[in-house]
């Protein structure tokens, strides 16, 4: 009866504390996968503002319309050839 | 009686023991029995056929489901964006589950912005199935309202819309993507190996109502598609496309291409054409969407006299100065003539290219072998693909010299009878400003090949001296000066060839090399069918390259060569003035009347 106990009932705690631990590494793989999900989509949320962040850059970028906004709206112009000084080392 | 009854009576105690031991044996042994079917039930479904179950548990709750990837942008040089994937929702529905509240499709109409009749019809005609979509690629601002309606049966899907930001400049080199992103024209095409992403996989476990409850399994990562490095040059595309649309529109011209070249590694810079079409939204005619500068080949006209005259000096026979005989401007041969816009008298092998001397290419070009001639037309890479692997692209024709008689190699001493496209020539001419080294073409950034020498180094230096005079005061193509740099290259005029022969209509060219004491930057340009009052080579094409190359040697900072000029603070040539030279100046590469186009096969002799 003795060795019975002395066997059986570090068995039965071993059980009782695996079962717990299961059950907390599940909650804790929950968690994680809650997180996990959560950052993917912020950041496949970051990856679409980057795109149109881009594609407002490359679209404002245009070599058309800087030269427009250059000649039409600051005035500016190429010099012509009796306004360039010509540095010779 | 009652002896016999009592004994009954008295072992029934004892008889209830073996009776109750018997019932526990049978029960015992049945439960033995049952327990046994348990576990060897058991034992089969988790050891035996446990792949069986596991495979039929898993189909009904485990999915795979693709995670979608975006394909690669294409740059340009410096890393500037010209082709942007943005991601995008697709909305479909299951129509089984949709039809069981048809009572939700108007709002569903109206979120979605659809008559009501066509998502109808749409759902309706596939009512059996799981799968429609009901609108494609709306932006996430579109498709949140439809999804918010939360109606049973409808869902969205993540795709990616291939956007272009320089929209028409660079439509042709770029190509397009179809609505399933794989490329279908241009280097979307070419690359799309490179550029697609491997969608990749996951498995999850859906509840009933198709929602994920749990993370199985990463099956495999996505791979985003990979950046592809162009060697365009975003402004110097933007500068050309600017220059030629303004030619186009001047010369009322039906068409143009013009192609820009690193001379050093053989990247394509700049490559245009018109007109063109917005890739951002497909419903040009197809014929707009061809790239020309590599599909289509046409008869180069006095160009080639540059090769001419290289083949000629490198036979030894003649030098730079050696004198021609061209007076009185007409040579009879073999049944035809050889014409010059007038009589240009005596000239130098190198007043032949200033002048543009048909007569002058013709004696040079009958005074060395056929091989020899068509050799170095085919080391300069005439009648070969350049190497830049576009789709479509054309090789041009150069015929077998043995087939050569006088009239067909007079004619291809000044550009006919043989033909090219933009590209080619431009690689052409960039292999004479790299010292007679011609490098494959290629449009990625860092994507040289093997150069193959043409010519001798010294032969193309003598060569781009000459070339030189064409764009100085004597020569055809004044219009193509950059005010402080020297520029060598030479015009050309041809006659268009049509089925059976040439039309009234001209084909204005140029190809030239800047800065001219060391040479970087290529470029050869064609305009098709301008206006025929005023259709030479230098007024219509040499004009569009030196606008070009006047701000492109700006925006790159090419130190000027040509500084004496500059402080002369005199424009290149007063305009007026040059009309008039120009027009003289000008030799219209004639085709001998009886000749076929470069484009059917040219036969023995081909007097008819």
């Amino acid at each position: 009866m003795n060795w019975r106990l002395l066997i059986g009932l570090p068995l039965l705690v071993g059980v009782i504390v695996t079962a717990i631990m299961v059950v907390e590494s599940r909650q804790h793989h929950r968690q994680l996968s809650v997180q996990l999900s959560a950052l993917e989509t912020e950041r496949d949320e970051l990856n679409i503002e980057f795109g149109r962040l881009q594609l407002e850059q490359a679209a404002l970028g245009k070599t058309s319309r800087i030269e427009r906004v250059a000649a039409e709206q600051l005035m500016m112009r190429s010099p012509t050839p009796t306004e360039v000084e010509v540095l010779r080392p | 009686m009652s002896v016999r009854r009592s004994p009954p009576r008295r072992p029934q105690a004892g008889q209830r023991g073996p009776n109750l031991r018997g019932r526990l044996q049978v029960l015992s042994v049945f439960l033995g029995i049952a327990g046994f079917i348990l576990v060897a039930k058991a034992a089969e479904m988790q050891l035996w056929r446990s792949e069986f179950y596991q495979a039929k548990g898993d189909a009904r709750f485990v999915r795979e489901i693709e995670i979608p990837t975006s394909r690669g942008m294409i740059t340009d040089r410096n890393g500037e964006p010209l082709a942007i994937s943005t991601p995008v929702e697709s909305i479909w529905a299951s129509p089984r589950e949709l039809l069981k509240n048809p009572e939700r499709m108007g709002e569903l109409a109206a979120a979605l912005q659809l008559p009501l009749e066509e998502v109808k019809a749409r759902v309706e005609a596939r009512a059996e199935r799981d799968f429609v979509y009901l609108r494609r690629r709306l932006t996430p601002d579109q498709s949140e309202p439809v999804m918010a309606l939360k109606i049973p049966g409808v869902y969205s899907a993540r795709e990616y819309q291939r956007f272009y930001p320089l929209g028409d400049v660079a439509a042709h080199v770029l190509g397009y993507t179809n609505i399933d992103d794989q490329g279908q024209e241009g280097l979307e095409l070419a690359f799309n190996d490179w550029l697609i992403g491997k969608p990749g996989a996951k498995r999850v476990i859906k509840d009933r109502l198709g929602r994920v409850v749990e993370n199985v399994e990463l099956v495999r990562a996505a791979e985003p598609g990979r950046t592809l490095e162009l060697s365009i040059d975003r402004r110097l595309q933007h500068l050309v496309y600017r220059e030629l649309q303004k030619a186009l529109v001047e010369n009322s011209a039906t068409s143009a291409s013009g192609v820009v070249l690193d001379v050093a590694t053989g990247e394509i810079l700049a490559m245009v054409n018109l007109p063109s079409y917005n890739p951002n939204v497909l419903d040009s005619v197809p014929a707009a969407r061809r790239n020309r500068a590599v599909t289509d080949v046409f008869e180069p006209g006095s160009v080639i006299k540059a090769f001419t005259v290289a083949a000629a000096l490198e036979t030894g026979r003649v030098m730079p100065d050696t004198i021609i005989e061209t007076s009185p401007g007409y040579m009879p041969l073999a049944n035809h003539v050889v014409r010059d816009i007038r009589n240009f008298g005596t000239l130098t092998v190198t007043g032949l290219l200033t002048k543009s001397s048909n007569i002058a290419a013709t004696k040079l070009a009958l005074d060395m072998p056929n091989e020899h001639l068509h050799d170095v037309l085919h080391r300069f890479g005439f009648g070969e693909l350049s190497g830049s692997g576009f789709p479509g692209e054309q090789a041009g024709v150069l015929s077998a010299p043995q087939g050569w008689g006088v009239v067909e190699k007079a004619t291809i001493s000044y550009g006919y009878g043989l033909s090219t496209t933009v590209l080619q020539l431009a690689q052409a001419y960039a292999a004479i400003g790299n010292g007679g080294v011609w490098m494959p073409a290629t449009f990625v950034h860092g994507g040289a090949g093997e150069g193959r020498a043409a010519i001798d180094p010294q032969l193309a230096k003598t060569l781009l001296g000459m070339l030189e005079t064409v764009t100085g005061p004597q020569g055809s193509a004044q219009r193509a000066g950059v005010a402080g740099y020297r520029v060598a290259g030479k015009t050309g005029t041809s006659r268009r060839s049509v089925a059976g022969g040439y039309e009234k209509r001209y084909i204005s060219v140029f190809a030239g090399l800047v800065p001219a004491s060391q040479p970087r930057y290529a470029m050869a340009l064609m305009i098709n069918d301008p206006d025929p009052k005023q259709y030479y080579g230098g007024l219509v094409a040499a004009p569009v390259f030196g606008r070009v190359m006047a701000d492109a040697l700006r925006v790159l900072d090419v130190p000027p060569d040509n500084v004496e000029q500059l402080l002369a603070a005199a424009p290149a040539v007063p305009a007026a003035e040059a009309d008039a030279l120009t027009l003289e100046a000008e030799s219209v590469a004639e085709p001998l009347d009886a000749l076929r186009p470069a484009a059917e096969p040219v036969p023995l002799q081909g007097a008819r």
